[in-house]
């Protein structure tokens, strides 16, 4: 076996306890998709070609909130803002991959991906490219390929859930198992709570543009938060 | 989807896609190994931890289920499930917690 392969085979094992959290997602999307009125292509569209399911459910929310196609657009793309922060950290590891290579990598950035890549190379900074990328392509066969596959399972069997289950409030559930494990520090804490209650208060900005000024309102008082914090 | 005619939505999907390839190509593919200022990184890192709250605080407080009603059962369910999660750090039980909660207080009629 070359050192590829067991580099990406590792990839693939560290990345398997993460089925159980992208499983139920993927579900979750074909599902709510559908209970939008989204047709099967469409649903696979959104899983296929965005593959970010924070975003996925933004843009299906505020579409059905009937908010403009622009603000349904921004307010999704600033929801996959903080995959510039991943691309970022990943690029000293992977950053002299070809150029295709880089374009795959993308692709497949996603949180669980970037997260268990990014801890595989900064204990093992030596890995030779060649392994990090075979390490990273591991973690987004487990992570990545399933999501296709559940979304459409979703898409399918959802009709066969009952009426009386309020799927209304399966985003909000959703948002918040992906936020609440984040509170991890006062910046983050802060960052959230801000966010929280300028939504509230600026419920009255038209377009929908509350949501992009409590998001950017929020990440200031993160960033200050913690600049305060160690600085001091 | 109402009020949404197929070619818009394509549109979405479409432009979504090449949005959020740019994003997460941006400082990988174009800049190499330019490293991001630091004020930049500190803000980047509390994107998710801001938008994601502040897009469902409405629909918690105010749902269209309810014709936007305030439902103390729905906040009850949300604020559960933020306490799971917060104190779990696992999604699924996140999940479980907030939509079973909310079913027990419907079905308790709340």
């Amino acid at each position: 076996m070359t050192s590829s392969t067991s580099a990406y085979l590792r990839g693939i094992r560290v990345s398997l306890p993460f089925l159980l959290v992208v499983l139920p997602f993927g579900a979750l999307f074909g599902v709510v998709g559908t209970e939008a009125g989204l047709n099967l292509a469409q649903v696979m569209g959104f899983s296929i070609v965005i593959i970010a399911g924070a975003a996925q459910f933004t843009a299906v929310q505020l579409m059905q909130e009937q908010a403009p196609t622009v603000i349904v657009l921004a307010s999704a793309l600033a929801v996959n803002l903080r995959m510039a922060m991943y691309a970022a950290s990943l690029a000293p590891h992977l950053g002299h991959a070809p150029g295709w290579q880089r374009v795959l990598i993308a692709y497949f950035n996603v949180d669980a991906t970037y997260a268990l890549s990014h801890m595989e190379f900064e204990a093992n900074p030596a890995m030779p490219l060649s392994e990090k990328v075979a390490f990273y392509m591991g973690t987004a066969t487990v992570i990545c390929l399933p999501w296709y596959v559940v979304t459409w399972l979703g898409a399918v069997l959802g009709q066969a859930i009952p009426p009386g289950i309020p799927m209304d409030f399966a985003i909000p559930v959703a948002f918040i198992s992906f936020f609440a494990p984040a509170l991890r520090t006062l910046p983050h804490v802060a960052a959230a709570m801000a966010a929280v209650i300028l939504a509230i208060s600026l419920q009255w900005v038209p377009h929908n543009l509350w949501i992009l000024l409590a998001g950017a309102g929020g990440m200031a008082v993160g960033a200050e938060v913690e600049r305060r914090s160690t600085t001091r | 989807m109402t009020g949404w005619d197929t070619a818009t939505i394509w549109m979405v999907i479409v432009l979504l896609g090449i949005g959020t390839l740019a994003i997460r190509w941006s400082f990988l593919g174009l800049l190499g190994n330019r490293e991001l200022p630091d004020w930049a990184l500190r803000h980047l890192r509390y994107t998710a931890v801001a938008i994601l709250p502040a897009l469902i605080t409405p629909r918690v407080l105010w749902p269209e289920a309810t014709g936007g009603e305030i439902d103390p059962a729905r906040i009850a369910a949300a604020l559960l499930a933020l306490a799971v999660g917060y104190v779990s750090r696992n999604a699924l039980a996140t999940i479980a917690a907030g939509l079973g909660a909310l079913l027990l207080l419907q079905a308790a009629g709340l």
